[in-house]
């Protein structure tokens, strides 16, 4: 059973965010779709650690790439050729 | 020869985001063919959206892989096809640019997510159209729109220029009226590409045969059990006894593991699409984030407001069963189910040579049918387990029910993608 609290700290930690009219309505669903996956508490078995799985490498080779017009073309907001994003300090 | 075709739909189902009034076409097996991709696949120079506003003008600096190969062997890529939102959804109605309605029934979704894919070929305004199935949505609006539609194995197609939604369950594959058709298409988008690591070297060079003297198929309880609409069973029964005629025999199995489907499919997918995910924050592309904001609130509220509830909710379930204490709950549990499912397919493969059953177990509902996300997850129950396994599946239209299209759903071996065509055809070419 997860509560409004518990809904509004998952929003957080993924920055979706949850308003407060949406807030009842997801935490219902939430609750009952969590309700459905505790059905696995049932599921027996183990995990195989190893597999039949080799790494593939492949030798670092320069390749052209894309201009630097092509890669900041989507891009909202850009500043002497640079990509702008928020402040993170 | 090379040249252009012109295309000018009448839209009237939303099947389309975006059309190329005028699409250029080279030479090769598929020269001048109108094909329409599904518009979570990139494209040079064509706005891809994934039906969300979060990308509304995103114009993709290459082609996917399966893109590039389809214009190598000269198709028209005329146009982008609607979907659910990242492909999160089983009726295009979660597209962030409205829903599509099924050419068959105005009044009922083409399935999804690749509904828009469906009823562009359905409506006839293309011969052919890429999907992507995660978890059914290429098999699913196949189904409800009356239409083939093709999971690959995992690895055949590559998934680079896909944008990623599940990983370990997504893959490209071909859609259209005909068997045929699906197959040509399969054709010309496998094989090995390096810039996919989960990319394996089989391509597909095959021609349909209508030949299943001998075939044995699988007929598991679980597909026509709870939940299983009765006359949609029926239809599919009867189509199976169409297959017995033309030499197959049917034999009774279970997949006990199927019980668990549901849930390790919807833990795994929304687990990997929380990560995915992370990378719309309005920077690099999208609407702008405010950079003049803290990094959290900026993404917050680009998020919250370009991204529509079904994803937001996928991304936080997906957080919530990757946090710490949970892993072991969920994660986990999930993975191992998903191993006991491989395993039950491995042993019913052993005696049998293709599992048969229904794509769906309803007709197409009706629009805003299924406002509760639980019960549009459980719509999901006879497609999931192929993904889950990696295995091929096909659907392919075989009769009607209430006067909509039912499909029936073949499933193969791992990379045996050929033989579960060649039953879609025998069954094909013996009702038409």
């Amino acid at each position: 059973m997860v509560t409004e609290k518990d809904v509004q700290h998952i929003a957080e930690l993924a920055d979706v965010g949850v308003s407060s009219g949406e807030l009842g309505t997801f935490t219902h669903q939430f609750n009952a779709i969590i309700e459905y996956f505790d059905i696995l508490d049932r599921v027996e078995g183990k995990c195989p650690v190893t597999r039949d799985l080799f790494n593939i490498l492949r030798e670092d080779e320069i390749e052209p790439s894309l201009p630097q017009e092509e890669v900041l073309r989507n891009a909202p907001a850009k500043e002497d050729g640079f990509i702008k994003a928020p402040r993170v300090m | 020869m090379s040249g252009e075709i012109a295309f000018n739909p009448d839209d009237k189902y939303n099947a389309f985001l975006t059309t190329c009034r005028k699409a250029p076409h080279g030479t090769g097996k598929l020269a001048g063919v109108a094909v329409a991709v599904k518009d979570n696949i990139s494209t040079l120079n064509i706005e891809t959206t994934c039906a969300s506003k979060i990308l509304k003008g995103y114009i993709p600096p290459y082609d996917a892989h399966a893109v590039g190969l389809l214009k190598s062997e000269g198709a028209a890529i005329v146009g982008k096809t609607n979907m659910d939102e990242f492909g999160m959804g089983t009726t295009t109605e979660n597209s962030g640019f409205g829903p599509t309605l099924n050419p068959c029934d105005t009044t009922r979704v083409p399935g999804g997510s690749s509904g828009g894919s469906a009823a562009a070929v359905a409506a006839g305004m293309v011969r052919m159209a890429l999907g992507t199935d995660t978890g059914g949505s290429i098999r699913c609006p196949a189904a409800f729109c009356g239409i083939v539609g093709l999971k690959p194995s995992y690895g055949r197609v590559s998934r680079y220029g896909l944008i990623a939604y599940s990983n370990s369950l997504e893959q490209i594959g071909p859609m259209g009226k005909t068997v045929t058709d699906v197959s040509t298409l399969m054709g010309v988008i496998a094989g090995y590409d390096r810039h996919d690591t989960s990319s394996l070297n089989k391509p597909y060079n095959h021609t349909p045969k209508a030949d299943i003297k001998g075939l044995r198929i699988g007929i598991p309880q679980e597909y026509f059990g709870k939940g299983v609409d009765s006359q949609v069973a029926a239809v599919v029964k009867k189509a199976i006894g169409r297959l017995e005629e033309l030499g197959a025999t049917t034999v009774p199995c279970s997949i006990p593991s199927m019980e668990y489907a549901l849930a390790a499919y919807y833990v795994t997918c929304t687990c990997e699409a929380s990560s995915n995910l992370a990378r719309f924050d309005g920077v690099r592309y999208g609407p702008a984030a405010d950079t003049k904001k803290s990094w959290h609130d900026a993404y917050q509220e680009v998020r919250s407001a370009a991204f529509g509830p079904e994803v937001r909710r996928r991304i936080m379930l997906g957080t919530f069963a990757l946090s710490s204490g949970y892993y072991g709950k969920y994660y986990a549990k999930a993975q191992i189910a998903r191993e006991n499912i491989k395993a039950d397919f491995n042993r019913i493969f052993a005696d049998v040579d293709v599992i048969a059953g229904p794509t769906m177990p309803t007709i197409a509902f009706k629009l805003k049918e299924k406002s509760d996300p639980l019960s549009m997850y459980l719509a999901d129950i006879l497609t999931v387990p192929a993904n889950l396994a990696g295995i091929p599946a096909i659907s392919v239209p075989c009769g009607k029910s209430e006067g909509m299209p039912v499909g029936l759903q073949i499933m193969g071996r791992m990379f045996d993608d050929e033989r579960v065509v060649d039953v879609a055809y025998a069954y094909e070419q013996a009702v038409n």
